[in-house]
């Protein structure tokens, strides 16, 4: 690895784990408003989402620019989307619920917005812990990719856990559904796009 | 003056404390007052009384109404940045950076429909027509966080009493201001403005149901709904309207905003029920704002006592 793909790796680690120095940094400093556990949980969600939409962005702008060596940072993203899926359930959990779990379980069997957030983290779980080289040989080039595929999965069980979270103004989760949709759009496209016109050319 | 029996008293009811003991330099500042009414600047009486004393730093402990002495004030800078006034925006400190851009003076409120006398009222009249009180209320949130506030208004009776409602009326309605170029968070259809919300013609006359104009004994920041607001204490909040300019007596329930938005999720009574979950969050603990654990929500926030028998018969899970 060359010392300048070292350096790029380095900082878009050191700038993904801004958020939650800003989280940290307002929490202890009373800057998170009034309510800062709700804060807390949705800016956690949100740049979970992010990091999602980054690492569903990948592919996509390597097939379009030819750009290949985006790929090596695919990785990266999408366990920061895990990353800040884990804070945002350890914040329901641990801080919101404190350990509650009657409340907890009550809360995710009920309301069904709470039951999609549970199952999306669920979905990334398998990805994380197989997101290692040996995993991919291990489970083989195929099978790791069709696992893969959940990741689909979470990035709509996680829109619409945020749409149906929000009391009324929809306007943000409708702008990360319409991006989901680009991203998952285009791969629908291409995999019609293939099945249309046979290799047999 | 309302004289009941001690035990319906509610602690609301009695004067505060500290306006008690300086009832005198009240009446005296009042007086000033009066003498300054040339002046457009002139607070009203209550307003004048309460920013001139010196809070009773005892009152800042003091418990709110039917509730326990863990009812602990909310601090002023939570109160006026943690707002949901969608007309300012639909994000929590939007309100507060977008309070300026509506002006609350001149002002006034139209009381019409079903009254004897229906007319249109300066503000500044209408604060001179009753005495603020300082009433410490629990706001509960729909959205299961709670505040304390110390209002500063008047019981809406006083207002009915004197626009004098026929006997057809049974319901009054309400409205904000509806005006994009003063409201930015109007120029969106997130509600179907104007915001307006209705309480059954009891529940307005109940002595806990108060017009507030002021809260900490200052004038109420725009974000709370500046100049005049409704507080209703044993509803959710989105029933305590906002920055009124209409109040209409009707003989049928009027449509609020956020029924027509979202009938499922929220009714007209609205009344705070641990027991009547919202279809998508449950509304049995709340968050009291500047605590970390949840807390149980009370029946009626805890007005039970006071409220409960105008529902007695209803079915509050029909009558959420």
């Amino acid at each position: 690895m060359s010392r300048r793909t070292q350096a790029v790796r380095s900082g878009i680690f050191a700038a993904s784990l801004i958020p939650l120095a800003w989280v940290v940094w307002g929490a202890s400093t009373d800057n998170l408003g009034a309510n800062p556990i709700d804060e807390i949980q949705l800016q956690t969600g949100r740049w979970a989402l992010r990091f999602l939409a980054l690492s569903l962005a990948i592919s996509p702008l390597r097939r379009l620019t030819g750009w290949n060596s985006v790929i090596r940072y695919r990785r990266t993203f999408g366990l920061f989307a895990f990353f800040y899926a884990t804070l945002h359930l350890i914040n329901f959990i641990a801080i919101d619920k404190f350990f509650d779990v009657g409340d907890i379980v009550e809360d995710i069997a009920k309301h069904l917005y709470i039951t999609v957030g549970m199952a999306t983290w669920l979905a990334l779980v398998p990805l994380a812990l197989t997101s290692t080289r040996s995993s991919i040989r291990r489970l083989g080039g195929r099978r790791w990719n069709r696992l893969h595929q959940l990741v689909y999965v979470a990035a709509i069980g996680g829109t619409v856990h945020y749409l149906w979270a929000v009391k009324k103004d929809t306007l943000y989760p409708l702008l990360y559904f319409a991006l989901f949709a680009v991203l998952l759009g285009y791969r629908a496209w291409m995999w019609l796009a293939k099945r249309q016109q046979p290799q047999a050319a | 003056m309302l004289i009941k029996k001690a035990s319906d008293i509610a602690s609301a009811e009695i004067t505060d404390e500290r306006l008690f003991i300086n009832r005198r330099s009240f009446l005296g500042e009042a007086a000033i007052v009066g003498l300054n009414a040339a002046s457009a600047l002139a607070l009203p009486a209550g307003l004048m009384a309460c920013s001139n004393g010196e809070r009773n730093p005892e009152a800042e402990g003091s418990s709110a109404t039917g509730g326990s002495a863990s009812d602990k004030l909310t601090p002023y800078e939570k109160i006026t940045t943690y707002n949901n006034f969608y007309e300012l925006g639909t994000g929590k400190d939007d309100p507060s950076e977008n309070a300026n851009s509506f002006r609350t003076r001149p002002w006034s409120v139209e009381v019409e429909g079903l009254v004897n006398r229906p007319g249109i009222y300066d503000i500044e009249d209408i604060l001179k027509w009753s005495p603020l009180q300082e009433r410490v209320y629990r706001l509960r949130c729909v959205e299961a966080w709670s505040m304390v506030i110390p209002w500063l208004g008047f019981p809406f009776r006083d207002l009915i009493d004197r626009a004098q409602p026929t006997s057809q009326a049974r319901f009054v309605e309400l409205s904000t201001l509806h005006d994009p170029t003063q409201m930015p968070g109007q120029r969106r259809s997130v509600l179907d403005w104007p915001y307006t919300e209705g309480l059954r013609l009891d529940e307005a006359m109940h002595p806990l149901t108060i017009l507030a104009a002021g809260l900490y004994g200052k004038t109420l920041p725009n974000q709370n709904g500046a100049p005049l607001r409704l507080v209703v204490p044993w509803k959710y909040g989105f029933k305590s309207i906002k920055s009124i300019v209409r109040i209409r007596f009707t003989d049928r329930q009027p449509a609020t905003a956020w029924n027509k938005s979202a009938p499922s999720e929220y009714g007209f009574y609205s009344n705070v029920n641990p027991e009547v979950n919202h279809p998508r969050w449950s509304q049995a603990k709340e968050r009291r704002i500047g605590e970390f654990r949840r807390r149980a929500t009370l029946m009626f926030n805890g007005y039970g006592s006071q409220v409960a028998s105008m529902y007695a018969g209803m079915d509050l899970r029909k009558h959420f």
